[in-house]
């Protein structure tokens, strides 16, 4: 009896030791932190197996970390703390955070160039890119979900109102007559948009080719100033404004409330991130065209380009060298252009490479889903300058919420349009020179 | 035998106090004195660049208009939970004390919230009253009142110190009860026999007698209100819209882990000590004097 005990509690042990032990060739692991759930962790996950299941030197491990704020603060106390992943997905408004910790990052050019991988900088499409590109050239970080503002449209409201539901507003005087038209009709809420910030302020600008903030709108270095005060901003928000008070502009949020109107019916006209196309073909009962942002036509220079949003991938240093290679090669299979084009279509992100987008027109999947080109249409047609390459400030998170909040001031009436960006310039600038204290 | 009336030193105390004084020293003197330290530095969110800048981070606080009003913001929310709470709680254990058949039933209805944590408090008042699917926001709108805490600043802040408040009114009804239990019954009914209505009685009597308990309470309750109220407003508004719920420990938290301010966070958390320091100070030196044992 004793003898059969001790017998089953060795065998128990032997188990669970032979279950500890390690395979004998282990792959090196690359900690990869990430915001995506749901829906787009699924397949961000799917695209971490492509990869681990294409090649057995490396294993990529994704982790969820929370919303962007969450994984670039999990990111910063794990970098203090000596605990950093080899790359993490930071927010585009983090980007000037990033840059600013020379020490804490290998920039991409050089993991690829030392991790022995073919690296042409030219096959990436340059607007997306160039958000995350020195003032010479080199690319910083990987970009990995990145979309452009675009104009939904509802086209049974349209047909409704008497306008032409395949013609749509291309300037923003031709918006003011739809509005008009949609409001006669009886609509509740003929205008709405999400992320009024990055929509009519930061891409506003790019798109007529004038400067958010000096010094290439922050590129060129940390003594940068805002200048979205500027007279052509200023009018823009004053019609949004006057839009506003007559009822023909509904203001549903900060961030994407707005889209939920949309999708609903509620809203006839919707600006928002081209990455909301699944949801809108997923959730619209109504027939909806997607088109270009509008644009004010007596600005010489518009329509110039738009600039995106989304996240990139940075490579944080404090490992072994020769694990970078992994985080080398993982690059590498993200930018196959079945690999994007595949996460462009699932997804409605913009793909990062021109061999992505020509392979996706390829594949004929623009004619059978119309609207999903519109985006990178707007973003290709012309170079960026040096005011649509995009904008790199630090502290911006913070500087979205103080434009937030004296835009609400706008669209509440209590504000002017002037002095709502007259102060929203001030007290961004306050920000600005205690991070250029911070970091110089 | 000789009887000893000074008792030999031992080492038993102190080896008992220990682990209390380990855990203090670890949770609370060590980061105090990381993040007085850290309010005198200006430092870039790696770690890398650190300028030491004296008290130029308290100088560049009180320049700054939001946070001068997220202490008017804190203010009415403290005394807005306290009162709200307190009351509550007050008379709750009043009737209470009354209760007779299933006592135990009611006190443990009363008491249970007090378990529930911030964060949870937090959530299920925002599922009520969220203005698409929150049922006290549907039965609002029926009666014609539009609810939206997202949009209107005045609302989020009813919320998230209705929520609060109905955390702490557990606590404050354990010990209103204790406190009236304590009471000698002759007073009232003697006073009774004198004539005093139930109200009369209730505030020339009972109320000076319950002093100790409300004092103490009222202390517990505006550092239950400046501290542990974070998981409730970060699960609710966030900081609210435009800053209306923005507390100044929530603002900590923001400015330090959001906004990446790292000196700027740590002078904030240095203020917040001082005041409720002194908060404290003040309150046992004064409103002690009124208490009556």
């Amino acid at each position: 009896m004793r003898l059969n005990r001790t017998l089953v509690t060795l065998a128990a042990a032997a188990t669970l030791a032979g279950g500890l032990v390690q395979p004998a060739s282990a792959a090196t692991e690359i900690q990869f932190w990430h915001a995506f759930t749901g829906p787009l962790g699924e397949i961000l996950a799917k695209q971490v197996e492509g990869f681990n299941g294409s090649q057995t030197d490396y294993q990529v491990v994704a982790v969820y970390k929370g919303n962007y704020s969450e994984t670039l603060n999990a990111g910063v106390a794990a970098f203090r703390a000596s605990q950093q992943p080899h790359i993490m997905m930071v927010f585009e408004v983090g980007t000037a955070t990033m840059m600013a910790a020379k020490g804490a990052v290998n920039p991409v050019y050089e993991v690829m160039q030392s991790g022995g991988e073919s690296f042409d900088p030219s096959v990436y499409l340059p607007t997306v890119t160039g958000y995350y590109t020195d003032p010479e050239g080199n690319m910083l970080s990987m970009p990995y979900n990145s979309s452009t503002p675009v104009l939904y449209y509802n086209k049974d409201a349209f047909a409704k109102a008497g306008l032409d539901p395949d013609a749509p507003p291309k300037t923003w005087s031709e918006f003011g007559t739809a509005l008009d038209a949609l409001k006669a009709s009886g609509s509740s809420c003929p205008f709405t948009t999400a992320w009024q910030s990055w929509v009519h302020l930061e891409t506003f600008s790019a798109w007529h080719d004038v400067s958010f903030a000096t010094r290439e709108n922050g590129f060129a270095g940390l003594d940068t100033e805002l200048v979205f005060n500027g007279p052509l901003q200023v009018k823009h928000i004053q019609q949004l404004g006057e839009w506003a008070k007559d009822g023909k502009f509904v203001y549903a949020g900060r961030r994407n409330e707005g889209g939920a109107r949309f999708r609903s019916g509620e809203c006839a006209m919707f600006t928002e991130s081209s990455a909301g196309y699944a949801g809108v073909k997923k959730e619209a009962a109504f027939e909806f065209g997607v088109s270009n942002l509008p644009y004010w036509d007596d600005v010489e220079g518009a329509p110039q380009n738009t600039i995106i949003g989304g996240a990139s991938l940075w490579v944080l240093s404090g490992h072994p060298e020769e694990e970078y290679q992994g985080a080398a090669r993982f690059f590498s299979y993200l930018s196959r252009p079945e690999v994007q084009a595949e996460w462009h279509q699932q997804t409605g992100y913009l793909p990062i490479t021109l061999a992505a987008y020509d392979l996706t027109k390829k594949q004929g999947f623009y004619e059978e889903n119309p609207g999903t080109e519109t985006a990178l249409i707007q973003m290709t047609a012309k170079a960026p300058t040096e005011n649509s390459k995009g904008i790199r400030l630090g502290s911006f998170d913070q500087i979205r919420t103080v434009i937030d909040e004296e835009l609400e001031a706008v669209w509440a009436g209590t504000k002017t349009a002037e002095d709502a960006l007259n102060s929203a310039v001030e007290r961004g600038n306050v920000l600005l020179r205690r991070f250029e204290r911070a970091n110089d | 035998m000789e009887k000893r009336v000074v008792f030999r030193p031992s080492p038993l105390p102190y080896l008992l106090v220990l682990p209390q004084l380990a855990i203090t020293a670890v949770f609370f003197l060590w980061p105090a004195s990381q993040a007085l330290y850290q309010s005198l530095l200006i430092q870039d969110p790696f770690g890398f660049k650190t300028e030491f800048v004296w008290f130029e981070n308290f100088a560049y606080l009180f320049s700054d208009p939001l946070y001068l009003a997220s202490f008017w913001t804190t203010a009415y929310f403290s005394a807005a939970v306290t009162a709200l709470s307190l009351g509550l709680a007050l008379l709750l254990a009043v009737m209470a004390d009354r209760v007779v058949k299933g006592a135990t039933g009611y006190k443990t209805l009363l008491i249970w919230p007090y378990a529930v944590a911030p964060a949870v408090a937090g959530v299920l008042w925002l599922f009520l009253f969220n203005p698409s699917i929150g049922l006290i926001a549907y039965y609002l709108k029926v009666a014609g009142y539009n609810w939206n805490h997202v949009l209107n600043g005045g609302q989020a802040m009813s919320l998230v110190v209705i929520a609060a408040a109905w955390k702490q009114v557990s606590y404050n009804f354990l010990f209103f009860l204790a406190g009236l239990q304590a009471i000698p019954r002759s007073l009232v009914e003697a006073a009774a026999i004198d004539g005093a209505g139930p109200l009369r009685r209730f505030w020339t009597i009972i109320f000076p007698l319950l002093s100790p308990t409300t004092f103490f309470l009222i202390v517990v309750n505006i550092v239950y209100a400046f501290f542990e109220t974070f998981g409730i407003i970060h699960t609710i508004t966030e900081g609210g819209p435009g800053k209306s719920t923005e507390i100044l420990v929530y603002k900590v938290y923001a400015d330090g882990f959001e906004g990446q301010d790292l000196g700027g966070s740590a002078a904030q958390s240095v203020v917040l000590m001082v005041i409720v320091i002194s908060l404290t100070v003040i309150q046992f030196r004064f409103i002690e004097r009124k208490v009556h044992y």
